[in-house]
């Protein structure tokens, strides 16, 4: 068992080395594509924040909504004390006496090199997390006798507020108010030789976050947490303080989102307290249900594919797009019918798997709906026209809002439903809930 | 003559105006199996609740261990609508939640299972161990408390080997038929480490060669752990097996109590049960 354990850290181990390895490799080969580095950067950052998420929504069964803000925080403590002094006059320009005056990672990069950066960036994003924490510390102690919908409004409410704040006039001259703060400490500053780090940092800093939080949950008090989510009346009844344990889950996870947001802000170089709007909360809660309520790495891999398809993938979904030839026409026309009618039949086996046989009708629309696009597929390639249609600015957003709603009518389990990545060998325990039921 | 481990105290419970436990008193010495029976809606599962904290009684105390755990008056429009007696006896309000109460040493199934549904067998009993643990969140992220951890694991795998589940232990609580499920919630219970162990209806939906197991089961928790039994139940035929002494309620008050044989000949709980004769 013990020997069993210290074979797979060290796979973990090899696993993540190598990782370590190919993507500073990618970072440094020139052919690498540029949008490749921005999904991984992004990507692995919104992982940390997703997982935080997960931990408080999925793992203790809080439905709160107040990320964005405890991110907000996160990226603004970490910015202030990280622009360089020689900068702060021209970044709080609208101020006359603007900026704190020192610069943590100036000063210890000044004094130990590319060492006392590091230091000086772990010391900055740890104080993001704690300031992040405190609030949530604070916050917590009104709202978290709140249950469920009540809870996700007062911290959605809270996120808002936070921003309001931070924006306010009178707090410019450490905010700079709602202009943008940048010029502060970011992963460019860090090399090795003539080595960029830009990609690597992000995934150690994240990772290491994950880590801990994958440790934490399958600790003691992360299976107290999904007690306190399956039912909280037998876990107060098992000696569980829950009023401790809620706020303990919701200032881990705050402390956590607050790192990740002051990774956003190095990987954005700039932070501005609009970007951090409740929109935001609800990507992230949008990935938290597509990774499935309850896994690290679903929240981990949907995190990804999130950041890979908003930015990458689908965003020919927002140009106007001409087909060459009448060739590439039929490819496409051919391709869409492909994946028209194996979405529906997919629908359908889904369906039939949910329902009896006699709400079998339910199914009309889908079929209609189907046999629609197809005609129109036909009718497209029929037709003279070359351009695509619909394929304008906007519409990936709507693509977007289709596709979370085909997941949660048809797949709410999302990729992973509750499972982790590393229990996939280990045959799962048969979840035959109604044979336990009384008669 | 053994010390008192349980004692209630003049406790009412009243929602609004209706009075569902109606100036209850009761003692458990150390060591016996005490029954609490009644009509359905008599108010036992209320007099649990107020036993464990998860509701404060209008007035009147509990003592546990000889030390006053719970204790309230009638407050605000409460004071108004009290219909209760011994109104002003009690002055001092001491209303902990149920998690504390557990921690002095009382652990209570429930009537309606309430097992944790997505955790299995084993991790179900070692979670209700987690109120007895001295580490905190960092020893216990970063596994410094590898020797607590084992101490409680094999903890639970002895209390898993007492109630017969040890083969069960990887399985989803809800995957048990229905009968391991109250020795699973029993387990859970035990795990607690308590010195009072409540039972609320244990024996609910099962068959007559269940409930001879369990009825065998309790006393051997008794026996073995050297526990107090204190259980609300239905099926007669354990109650009067395995019962020291019987408390019987009745539309909320305390009609009789004694040993099966006096409850058993007891005219008031038959008419309780049976309903009077009115053309008698």
């Amino acid at each position: 068992m013990k020997t069993n354990n210290h074979r797979k850290s060290w796979i973990a181990l090899l696993i993540a080395l190598s990782m370590l390895i190919v993507l500073t490799l990618l970072d440094n080969w020139s052919g690498t594509p540029a949008m490749l580095l921005t999904v991984l950067r992004k990507g692995s950052i919104y992982a940390l924040v997703v997982v935080s998420m997960n931990l408080l929504n999925g793992f203790t069964g809080l439905f709160s909504l107040g990320q964005a803000g405890f991110m907000l925080l996160g990226a603004y403590t970490y910015a202030v004390l990280t622009v360089p002094v020689e900068d702060q006059s021209a970044v709080y320009q609208r101020y006359a006496t603007g900026g704190v005056g020192f610069s943590i990672t100036e000063t210890l990069s000044g004094a130990m090199g590319q060492f006392g950066l590091l230091i000086g960036v772990i010391f900055c994003l740890l104080l993001a997390g704690l300031v992040a924490g405190v609030f949530a510390w604070l916050i917590g102690l009104p709202v978290l006798k709140l249950k469920s919908d009540y809870l996700a409004i007062a911290t959605l409410g809270f996120a808002e507020i936070i921003r309001a704040v931070v924006m306010y006039e009178k707090l410019g001259p450490v905010t700079n108010g709602s202009n943008l703060l940048y010029g502060f400490t970011n992963f460019s500053d860090f090399h090795i030789g003539g080595l960029k780090l830009d990609t690597v940092m992000p995934f150690i800093f994240s990772g290491l976050c994950i880590l801990v939080v994958v440790l934490l949950i399958n600790s003691t008090y992360g299976r107290v947490f999904k007690a306190i989510r399956d039912d909280e009346i037998a876990a107060e009844a098992m000696g569980i303080n829950l009023a401790k344990h809620k706020r303990m889950s919701f200032i881990i996870s705050s402390f956590f989102a607050g790192i990740s947001g002051a990774l956003l802000a190095m990987y954005q170089a700039s932070v501005q307290a609009n970007t951090f709007k409740a929109s935001m909360t609800y990507e992230i809660l949008l990935i938290v249900v597509i990774g499935g309520i309850g896994s690290i790495s679903g929240s981990a891999i949907a995190s990804f594919l999130f950041v890979g398809c908003s930015e990458w993938f689908l965003r020919f979904l927002d140009n106007d797009t001409k087909l060459k030839n009448f060739n590439a026409k039929l490819i496409f026309a051919i391709v869409f019918g492909l994946v028209v009618v194996g979405l529906a039949a997919l629908i359908f086996r889904k369906t039939r798997k949910m329902e009896r046989m006699e709400k079998l009708w339910r199914q009309i629309p889908v079929g209609l709906l189907c046999l629609g696009l197809v005609a129109w597929d036909i009718w497209f390639v029929i037709s003279p026209n070359l351009k695509l249609p619909l394929l304008r600015s906007g519409f990936r957003m709507v693509v977007f809002s289709v596709v979370i709603m085909i997941v949660v009518l048809f797949f709410r389990e999302g990729i992973m439903g509750d499972r982790e990545l590393w229990d996939m060998k280990r045959r799962r325990p048969a979840a035959n809930a109604k044979a336990g039921e009384p008669k | 003559m053994s010390k008192n481990i349980l004692k209630v105290e003049n406790a009412t419970m009243q929602f609004g105006g209706v009075v569902a436990v109606d100036n209850l008193n009761l003692e458990i010495n150390e060591g016996e199996i005490v029954s609490l029976i009644g009509p359905n809606g008599a108010g036992k599962t209320t007099a649990f609740n107020v036993i464990t904290g998860v509701y404060a009684p209008t007035n009147g105390c509990v003592w546990f261990d000889e030390q006053k755990i719970i204790e309230n008056h009638p407050q605000g429009k409460m004071k108004k609508l009290y219909k209760g007696q011994h109104a002003g006896e009690y002055t001092h309000v001491t209303a902990p939640t149920p998690d504390v109460v557990t921690k002095l040493g009382m652990a209570r199934t429930f009537q309606n299972i309430r097992l944790w549904k997505s955790q299995t067998v084993f991790d179900n009993v070692l979670i209700a161990k987690h109120l007895r643990r001295t580490s905190n969140l960092l020893t216990a992220t970063f596994r410094l408390n590898r020797k607590e951890e084992e101490a409680q694991r094999a903890d639970v795998e002895r209390l898993l080997d007492i109630v017969g589940l040890s083969e069960a232990k990887g399985e989803l609580a809800t995957s048990l038929p229905y009968g391991k499920q109250r020795r699973l919630e029993i387990a859970r219970a035990l795990a607690t480490e308590p010195k009072l162990l409540l039972l609320d209806e244990p024996a609910a939906g099962m068959n007559p060669q269940e409930t001879n197991e369990l009825t065998e089961f309790i006393g051997q928790i008794r026996s073995k752990l050297g526990l107090t039994v204190f259980l609300i139940e239905h099926h007669m035929d354990l109650v009067m097996d395995i019962s020291d002494r019987i408390y019987v309620l009745d539309f909320g008050k305390l009609i009789a109590h004694g040993t099966p044989a006096e409850i058993q000949s007891d005219q008031r709980v038959i008419d309780a049960y049976l309903g009077v004769a009115e053309d008698a």
